[in-house]
């Protein structure tokens, strides 16, 4: 396992480049989420339904 | 009252007899709407002399700077000359991009050029021919006397100087989209900074790459005539994109 | 077999496509990075003359070919938005510049860590590295350009002028790059020489490519979904996926 860490003696540039890849990746997702969430919040905002109305109908409140 | 006479700008503009027979895309008008736009900017840019003297002064200024901020030995002057000379002439072109649309977009002249019934990429073609006349022209002329500084010797300057005058024009024609496309926007000269800069990449390598070539004592002729090679395309496809994109400005 | 691609022009009928596209393309692009991830950090043998160094370009490349793939695409929906002034053309190209943008850094990124270790520099001006660093310009000047109109139409229009005179731009920024370097650049440091191609390594490029596009259209699918809902706002067909509400939304 510490050898598969150590990377042959290059762990600081592959998880480094690995490791800023996993996180740019996350951080995109997360941010579109985020973007789609308030989007949406906006919107019932905007029209005043309300949000229980939403919940109800959602497939899965929780997401 | 008697009606007074419609200022010249409305009159030049005004569809003409011949045009209004549906002549409008014939050769005849395309050199017109260029002769007239290129007349016409030209005098009002030297309404302004002071304006076009210190985008110059600009130029000459930064030019100035580096050695003062690396060391004046003969060798890095030489080294750096080329690259300095033609950096500092996208940035003085980006000084003066501005005011290729801007005042006109601001009092409705431009909006006036676009619905006159002139071709609008030959009315675009001709102001980008006095921009490049009062900006780029310029500085093509004025590089070989601050290339002196350089230590940079005749030959050097000369295709310094060819260099620039195939080379700017580039400049003129490509900034002018980014000029157009920003018309109005937030961020103004910075933004159309970056938008130009990437797009001016090209005509840097191989305009100061001609310099370069000369000074290692290689012939120039590849990068000048990728250079007008490029010059020729521009020429015929950019003003069609600048027409669009004043367009979408004035929409 | 004629289908009117048109029909799915219409941000109504786009809506829920993108919806349950972006989420099966979200679970392929799971199971491709997995399985990519697998070969380029444990099947992979170690190469000889780079060390575990060289597992870098199992994301430098793809990440690579999709910054340049992603301009390509977002310069297509520019020309059909332009030729067909369709909105959601645009909303696509709005939606593809972020994610190119972010492809575009990640491959410099990963170069400038995979440079380090094997040619002894974080940042050579090698060809491929200095026009992806262009590239990366180009995508910053198209968002900025979006965010600085306010008017979303015009600001439509003018990105997609934008994205293809940069389009335009490549190729030749690209030829004049690659020029200028052959010119500086002695022959010592080929950054485009990756260690020499075995089967696994190749395989392993080619499954972190697909999770890369996979992934792509994943994000770029739930963004035009974030973008129709904030640019459709007021049309009464959204009020009604408030109620009925399709998979993928909120």
């Amino acid at each position: 396992m510490a050898d598969f860490f150590a990377m042959g003696g290059y762990a600081w540039y592959v998880w480094m480049a690995y490791g800023v890849a996993a996180l740019a990746i996350a951080v995109e997702i997360a941010a579109v989420r985020v973007r789609r969430k308030r989007a949406f919040d906006e919107l019932r905002m905007s029209v005043d339904a309300p949000p229980a109305h939403a919940a109800m109908t959602r497939k899965g409140a929780a997401r | 009252m008697s009606a007074t006479k419609p200022p010249p700008l409305v009159q030049a503009l005004a569809p003409q007899p011949a045009l209004a027979e549906g002549n409008a895309g014939t050769h005849a008008s395309v050199l017109a709407a260029i002769g007239w736009a290129l007349a016409r900017d030209f005098r009002v840019a030297m309404r302004s002399k002071g304006e076009l003297g210190v985008q110059l002064l600009f130029y000459v200024i930064v030019v100035s700077l580096f050695p003062l901020a690396t060391s004046p030995s003969r060798e890095t002057l030489a080294t750096l000359g080329p690259g300095v000379l033609w950096t500092s002439a996208l940035l003085a072109s980006l000084l003066s991009l501005p005011r290729l649309f801007a005042s006109d977009y601001h009092d409705g002249t431009l909006e006036q050029i676009a619905l006159s019934p002139r071709p609008l990429a030959g009315l675009v073609s001709g102001k980008m021919a006095a921009h490049w006349l009062t900006s780029g022209l310029p500085v093509a002329l004025m590089a070989p006397l601050l290339g002196a500084q350089y230590a940079l010797d005749a030959p050097v300057l000369a295709t310094l100087a060819v260099s620039l005058l195939l080379g700017t024009p580039i400049l003129s024609l490509v900034g002018a989209v980014g000029a157009a496309l920003t018309l109005g926007a937030r961020g103004g000269g910075t933004l159309l900074a970056l938008l130009v800069l990437p797009l001016y990449a090209p005509v840097l390598i191989f305009g100061a790459g001609a310099v370069d070539a000369v000074r290692a004592g290689v012939s120039a002729a590849p990068h000048l005539s990728l250079l007008g090679a490029g010059l020729l395309v521009a020429l015929v496809g950019v003003p069609f994109a600048v027409a669009a994109a004043v367009r979408i400005a004035l929409d | 077999m004629l289908i009117n691609w048109f029909r799915f022009a219409s941000p109504i009928s786009f809506y829920p496509i993108a919806g349950s596209w972006s989420y099966a393309f979200g679970a392929l692009a799971a199971l491709f990075a997995g399985a990519g991830l697998v070969i380029a950090l444990w099947i992979a043998p170690t190469d000889a003359t780079q060390g575990d160094a060289y597992r870098i370009i199992f994301i430098h490349v793809p990440t690579a070919w999709m910054a340049m793939f992603i301009y390509l695409v977002m310069a297509g929906w520019s020309a059909l938005a332009l030729g067909f002034n369709t909105r959601l053309s645009a909303m696509m190209a709005q939606a593809l510049a972020p994610t190119g943008a972010l492809m575009a850094a990640l491959a410099l990124w990963t170069g400038a860590f995979w440079g380090r270790p094997t040619w002894g520099t974080y940042w050579a001006w090698d060809a491929r590295m200095t026009s992806t660093l262009i590239l990366l310009f180009l995508y910053l000047g198209v968002i900025a350009l979006r965010a600085a109109l306010e008017d979303p139409r015009r600001a439509d229009r003018a990105c997609a002028v934008l994205a293809l005179v940069g389009a335009v731009n490549v190729p030749i920024i690209y030829f004049s790059v690659q020029w200028w370097n052959t010119l500086h650049q002695g022959s010592s440091i080929n950054l485009t020489a990756a260690p020499k191609m075995a089967m696994t390594m190749l395989a392993g490029i080619l499954v972190m490519t697909a999770a890369a596009w996979s992934y792509t259209i994943a994000v770029v699918l739930a963004r035009v979904q974030a973008i129709i809902v904030e640019r459709e706002r007021g049309a009464g067909w959204l009020e009604s996926l408030l109620q009925f509400p399709v998979r993928g939304s909120a």
